[in-house]
C-alpha cells in the first residue's frame, strides 16, 4: 500500500499525531448537525406546545391552555398501560427474531452455492414490498383462515386451519414485520461478514476449530458492532409500527395488538385532537429515548471500539 | 475435496429452500396479479389457471403510473444523494476523530427520528402550506433526506469503523490531507458499505407511506399513492392491487438486482490487513 | 395567503393580456377507490371535452387515507382540493364548521327535487344542502336462494334477529365450509360498529340518552351484542375478528355462507357473474329488526362537495352538478350497463324501466334507503343522528375504541358483560374530554 521510502517517516508520524488532535471535523460535521437539529427542534417545539393546549381540528370552539389536562388525560386511559407493554413485546420479540435469523442468513448465504446472487436477492425481496401492501398479502392471501394460502397448507394434511388474527393476533403481527425486517438486518450483516478476516478463518479451522467454535468465537464477536446497529435501527422503526396493525387487526381484538402509535392514532388522530396526539407523541419520544439509552448502555459498547 | 463438494451442495439446496419460503409470499402476490378478480380468493387456491393481463391494462389506463414512478425515482434516489452527501463527511469525522462528545451526538441524531410522525404532521403540514412545498417532489426530497439521515450517518459510521486503522495512518504518513484521504480511500475501499446503505435508504424512502401521502396529493405523489389509490374499502381488488403492487415494486427490484454485484464484492479491506 | 397572492397576480396578468380568455382551470378532485367512483373517473373524459377550459386532476385513496388527508387540508385552510367526496357523517360536521359551500343556487335542470328526500336530509345541515349524493346506500339481508331451498326454510320479507339465528342454525355446514352468516367484524367505527349500531337502535337501545350520558351498559345494548356474538361465534365464519366489507364479499360470493347482512351496494357485486360465483342464488329482504322496526337499517351516502378554501369554485360546481346528474346516470347505463348505475339518489333511476329490469334488487334498495330515518333512529328519544353512527366528531375514536372491545369478545379474550362495562367507561371518559353534556 504504502511507499516506504518516504524519507520523513518519523516527522510525519508526529505531525500525524497532531493532525488527529487538530483537524478541525467541525466543516464535516456541522452540516449533518444543524439540519438535524432544526429539523428536531422545530417539530418537538411545537408538540411540546400543542400538548398543552386544547386545539381540535374539528372542533375549533374548544381551545385555551390545557395545563396538564392532556396528559391526564392520557395516563388515566386504561388502554395505554396494555399499548405500552405491546409496544415492547412486539418490538423486542421482532428485535430477537430479526437478529438471530438474520445472522443465520448472513452466515448461510456467505458461503459459496450455486445461484447465490439470485438467491440472496430473494431474501432481500420482502424489505421491498410497502407495509400496506405486506400486510394485506398476509392477512388475505396467506394467513386468512377460509381462503388463505396457510389454511389450504393444514387443511390438505387435515388439521384445522389455524384462525391467525383471532387466536394469535400478536404473534400474528410479530411474524408479518419479522418478515418484512429480516432482510434488513441480513443485508447489513451480509455486508459485515464479508470483512471478517479469511486467514484468522482458516487459522482457526487448522487448529481444528468446528463450525460451531468458529461461529462464536470468530464471526459472531466480528458482527458484534454491525449487530448494535441493527438493534438500534431497527428500534426507532418498530417503537412506531402502524401500517400492519391497521391493515390487518386495527388494534383488536380487544386490547391484544394495541401499540402506542395506534393508540395515538385511535383516540388522537381519528377524532383529530391535536392536543391529546401531541401529548401521546410527547410519551412516545420519551419511551424511545429510555429504550435507546438502555440500548447504548447494553449493546453499543461494541459500537465504539476500534 | 469430495467432502467439500458435498458441503456445496447441502448449501445449495438449504440456502435455495430458505430462499423460496421467504420470497413466497411475493411470488404468491406477483401470481394474484395475474388472476382474475373472483380467482384471486378461490377455494382452493388456484395454482393453475389461464393468466390474464387485464389488471395490468386496467391499472395502465385509470392512473398514470409513469408519473408516480419517475416521482418515487427522484424523491427516493435524490434524497439518498442528498443524505450521502451530508453523511459521509460526518461519519468520517466521527469515526477517525472521535471526541469525549461522539457516542453522544450520534446517539441523538438517532433521537431525531424517534418523534413519531402523527405527532408532527399538522405543525410540519402548515410549514409547507406556508412555504409552498405541499404536493411538490422538492418537499418530499427534503423530509426523506432528514428521516434518513441519521441512519445513513449510523450505517457509515459502522462500516468505516471496520476500515483498519492502518491502512488510515498510512496514508496520513503519505502525507495526504483529509480530503485526499476521505476521497481517494476512504470512499473507495468502503464503496460496498456505501452501497448497501445507499440501496437501504432508496428502499425506506420508496416505501414511505405516512408523509408520502399526507403531504402530497397528485404532482408531486410518489408510487406509494399510487398504490393507495388501489385499495378499497368496498369492493374487491386484491389482483388489480396485486397488479399495482408488482409495478410498484419492480423497479426498486432491479435497482437491488444491479447493486447486488457491488455488494458480492464484499469489503475488500479485511484481507488488506 | 399563497392562493390568494396567485389569484391577484394572474388577474394582473389576465388585464394586461386583455386578449387573453379560457384560461385553463384545474379542478383537484380527491375520491375513494369505489366502484362506482371508477366509471366515474373513466367517463369524465366526456366532462373535460364539454369543458375545455377545466382540467381534471384526482387523487384516489383508501377511505381513511382520503379523510385523514381532507381533513388536514381543509382544517388548515390549504387549499389543495376543489371537489371533495365525503360521506353523511362528515357532511353536517364539516358545514357546521364553514368549511363546505353551501349548494342552495343549483341549476333548474339538476332537478334537485328528484334527489330522494331521505339522502338530501342527510346531506344538509340546518336546511341548506352542502353537498350533492354520487351514491347512497342503505343495509340489507343477503342469502343463498339454493341453500334455503334445500333447508326447507323461507326467508320472510322482513326478518327478525330471532328468525336470523334460528335460519343460521339450520343452514351452518361446517364440514362443507358452509357458514350460516357472516357479518363484519373487523373493529372501526365504519366496520363492526356500524352493523352493531343498528342492532342496538332496532333492539330498543342507543348510545346516548337524552343529556348524552352514554347508554351502553343498558340491557338492550347486552341483548343486541349478545345475540351478534352468538351468532357470530357458533354460525359464523372464521377469523370473523377481522372480516370487514370486503373480506366478507369474499366470502359470500365464493358460496361460504348462507347469509350476509351488509351494505345495499353489495347488491350490484353479488349478481354480477363476472363477481360472483353465486350470481344467480342470491336473494334478498329487509335488514332484521328486533324490538322495533326503528333504526334496523342504515343510511349512508358518498357524495361530492366543495371546499370553502377551493379557488375554482364555479367550475368545481360544474363538475359536481356533472356528475350527479340525470344526464350522468343514462350515461353508465348506456356505457357501462344500467346495473351498474349508480344507485340511491335519483327518483327518476327507479322510474327507469331500463334499470328496474336491469337490476333487480332495484325495490328492495329503494325501499330501505327511503325508509331509513337519521334523526328518528331509537325508540327513546335521543340527542343525536345518525344511524350506523352518532353524528359527532368525537364519534370515529369512540366508535373504533368500542369496536376493538366488540371484537374482543368475539375472539373470546373477555365476557359481554366485561367488554360492555369498560365501553361505557372508556366512552364516558371521551365525552367529558370533549366536553360533554353541552
Amino acid at each position: 500500500m504504502t511507499t516506504a521510502a518516504n524519507p520523513s517517516v518519523t516527522a510525519g508520524e508526529q505531525k500525524q499525531k497532531r493532525t488527529k488532535r487538530e483537524i478541525d471535523t467541525r466543516p464535516l460535521l456541522w452540516p449533518s448537525v444543524i439540519v438535524l437539529f432544526l429539523w428536531m427542534i422545530v417539530p418537538l417545539g411545537m408538540t411540546i406546545y400543542f400538548s398543552f393546549i386544547r386545539y381540535n381540528l374539528l372542533n375549533p370552539d374548544i381551545s385555551g391552555f390545557a395545563g396538564t389536562e392532556n396528559y391526564a388525560f392520557l395516563f388515566e386511559d386504561p388502554a395505554l398501560w396494555a399499548s405500552l407493554w405491546n409496544t415492547l413485546i412486539l418490538t423486542g420479540s421482532v428485535l430477537v427474531i430479526t437478529v438471530v435469523f438474520g445472522t443465520l442468513l448472513a452466515v448461510l448465504y456467505n458461503r459459496e452455492f450455486f445461484g447465490r446472487g439470485v438467491a440472496r436477492l430473494l431474501v432481500i425481496a420482502p424489505f421491498f414490498v410497502m407495509p400496506t401492501v405486506s400486510a394485506l398479502i398476509w392477512k388475505n392471501m396467506m394467513m386468512h383462515p377460509v381462503y388463505g394460502f396457510l389454511s389450504w397448507l393444514q387443511s390438505s394434511v387435515g388439521l384445522t386451519p389455524i384462525d391467525w388474527f383471532t387466536h394469535y393476533p400478536m404473534l400474528s403481527i410479530i411474524i408479518i414485520v419479522s418478515w418484512q425486517w429480516v432482510p434488513f438486518a441480513f443485508l447489513i450483516l451480509l455486508t459485515a461478514i464479508q470483512s471478517l478476516d479469511k486467514e484468522q478463518q482458516e487459522a482457526a479451522r487448522i487448529d481444528g476449530a468446528g463450525p460451531i467454535a468458529m461461529f462464536f468465537h470468530i464471526t459472531l464477536p466480528h458482527l458484534a458492532r454491525a449487530i448494535s446497529v441493527v438493534i438500534m435501527i431497527e428500534t426507532i422503526f418498530l417503537l412506531t409500527i402502524f401500517a400492519e396493525i391497521y391493515v390487518t387487526t386495527s388494534g383488536g381484538p380487544g386490547l391484544a395488538t394495541t401499540n402506542l402509535a395506534f393508540l395515538i392514532y385511535s383516540v388522537g388522530l381519528l377524532q383529530f385532537d391535536v392536543g391529546y396526539a401531541s401529548a401521546g407523541g410527547v410519551i412516545a419520544v420519551i419511551l424511545a429515548n429510555i429504550v435507546a439509552i438502555v440500548l447504548v448502555r447494553t449493546v453499543s459498547r461494541n459500537l465504539h471500539q476500534t | 475435496m469430495k467432502q467439500m463438494a458435498n458441503e456445496k451442495r447441502w448449501t445449495t439446496v438449504i440456502a435455495w429452500l430458505v430462499a423460496l419460503v421467504i420470497f413466497f409470499p411475493i411470488f404468491w402476490m406477483a401470481l394474484t396479479a395475474f388472476k382474475t378478480e373472483t380467482e384471486a380468493f378461490s377455494v382452493p387456491p388456484s395454482l393453475f389457471f389461464s393468466p390474464t393481463l387485464d389488471n395490468f391494462v386496467e391499472v395502465f389506463a385509470r392512473s398514470d403510473y409513469l408519473k408516480f414512478a419517475w416521482n418515487s425515482v427522484a424523491v427516493s434516489f435524490g434524497s439518498t444523494l442528498l443524505a450521502l452527501a451530508f453523511a459521509i463527511p460526518a461519519a468520517y469525522a466521527m469515526a477517525f476523530f472521535p471526541t469525549k462528545r461522539t457516542p453522544g451526538t450520534l446517539l441523538w441524531m438517532l433521537s431525531t427520528k424517534m418523534m413519531p410522525p402523527v405527532g408532527v404532521l399538522i405543525p410540519i403540514y402548515l410549514l409547507f402550506r406556508d412555504m409552498g412545498l405541499l404536493d411538490t417532489v422538492t418537499g418530499l426530497l427534503i423530509v426523506f433526506t432528514l428521516i434518513n439521515l441519521p441512519i445513513v450517518i449510523w450505517m457509515l459510521y459502522t462500516y468505516f469503523k471496520d476500515v483498519p486503522g492502518e491502512i488510515m495512518e498510512a496514508s496520513r504518513v503519505d502525507g495526504a490531507t483529509p480530503m485526499q484521504q476521505l476521497f481517494l480511500l476512504l470512499i473507495p475501499l468502503s464503496l460496498p458499505g456505501i452501497a448497501s446503505t445507499g440501496l437501504l435508504t432508496v428502499i425506506l424512502a420508496w416505501n414511505e407511506a405516512f408523509w408520502s401521502l399526507n403531504l402530497t396529493s397528485s404532482q408531486g405523489a410518489p408510487l406509494t399513492a399510487f398504490i393507495a389509490s388501489f385499495s378499497s374499502p368496498q369492493g374487491l381488488f386484491w389482483a388489480k392491487l396485486s397488479a399495482a403492487s408488482v409495478m410498484a415494486i419492480l423497479p426498486i427490484m432491479i435497482v437491488g438486482w444491479m447493486s447486488q454485484k457491488q455488494l458480492v464484492q464484499g469489503l475488500t479491506f479485511g484481507a488488506v490487513k | 395567503m399563497n392562493h390568494r397572492f396567485l389569484t391577484a397576480s394572474l388577474a394582473a396578468v389576465a388585464l394586461t393580456l386583455s386578449a387573453e380568455s379560457g384560461a385553463e382551470t384545474t379542478l383537484s378532485i380527491g375520491t375513494v377507490n369505489n366502484g362506482d367512483m371508477i366509471i366515474m373517473q373513466k367517463l369524465s373524459q366526456q366532462f373535460e371535452a364539454q369543458n375545455p377550459d377545466i382540467k381534471l386532476d384526482w387523487v384516489v385513496l383508501e377511505e381513511n387515507v382520503l379523510r385523514q388527508r381532507l381533513t388536514t387540508d381543509i382544517a388548515t385552510g390549504s387549499g389543495q382540493f376543489d371537489v371533495v367526496t365525503i360521506g353523511t357523517y362528515e357532511v353536517p360536521i364539516w358545514a357546521k364548521r364553514g368549511w363546505l359551500e353551501g349548494l342552495d343556487n343549483l341549476p333548474a335542470d339538476y332537478d334537485v327535487d328528484d334527489v330522494l328526500m331521505a339522502v338530501r336530509e342527510g346531506l344538509s345541515y340546518e336546511g341548506k344542502l352542502y353537498a350533492l349524493p354520487f351514491y347512497a346506500e342503505s343495509s340489507l339481508t343477503f342469502y343463498r336462494t339454493d341453500l334455503f331451498e334445500k333447508a326447507g326454510l323461507t326467508m320472510p320479507d322482513q326478518p327478525t334477529w330471532d328468525v336470523v339465528k334460528q335460519f343460521a342454525a339450520k343452514l351452518t355446514d361446517k364440514d362443507a365450509g358452509i357458514y350460516g352468516i357472516c357479518l363484519r367484524g373487523k373493529p372501526g367505527w365504519g366496520e363492526n360498529m356500524a352493523l352493531i349500531s343498528t342492532m342496538v337502535h332496532t333492539f330498543g337501545g342507543q348510545w346516548f340518552d337524552e343529556n348524552w350520558n352514554p347508554t351502553i351498559d343498558s340491557p338492550e345494548w347486552k341483548n343486541a351484542v349478545g345475540t351478534y356474538i352468538d351468532l357470530l361465534t357458533e354460525y359464523g365464519p372464521p377469523g370473523a375478528s377481522s372480516n370487514g366489507f370486503n373480506e366478507n364479499l369474499a366470502l359470500f360470493t365464493s358460496g361460504k355462507c348462507a347469509m350476509w347482512i351488509d351494505a345495499t351496494v353489495a347488491a350490484g357485486l353479488v349478481f354480477d357473474p363476472a363477481e360472483s360465483q353465486v350470481a344467480d342464488k342470491v336473494g334478498f329482504a329487509q335488514a332484521p329488526i328486533a324490538k322495533t322496526p326503528k333504526g334496523n337499517h342504515w343510511l349512508w351516502s358518498w357524495a361530492l362537495a366543495i371546499p370553502t378554501s377551493s379557488d375554482a369554485k364555479d367550475a368545481a360546481l360544474k363538475f359536481i352538478t356533472w356528475a350527479t346528474s340525470k344526464p350522468y346516470v343514462e350515461l353508465v347505463g348506456e356505457k357501462f350497463g344500467w346495473a351498474k348505475v349508480p344507485p340511491g339518489t335519483r327518483k327518476s333511476t327507479y322510474e327507469n324501466p331500463l334499470y328496474v329490469e336491469a337490476a333487480p334488487f332495484a325495490k328492495p334498495v329503494l325501499e330501505a334507503i327511503q325508509t331509513a330515518n337519521p334523526s328518528d333512529q331509537t325508540l327513546n328519544p335521543a340527542p343525536y343522528t345518525g344511524i350506523q353512527y352518532v353524528g359527532i366528531a368525537e364519534f370515529q375514536g369512540i366508535g373504533t375504541q368500542v369496536g376493538q372491545m366488540m371484537a374482543g369478545v368475539l375472539a373470546g379474550q373477555m365476557s359481554v358483560d366485561n367488554a360492555l362495562r369498560s365501553a361505557q367507561s372508556s366512552v364516558k371518559r371521551t365525552m367529558r374530554q370533549a366536553g360533554y353534556p353541552k
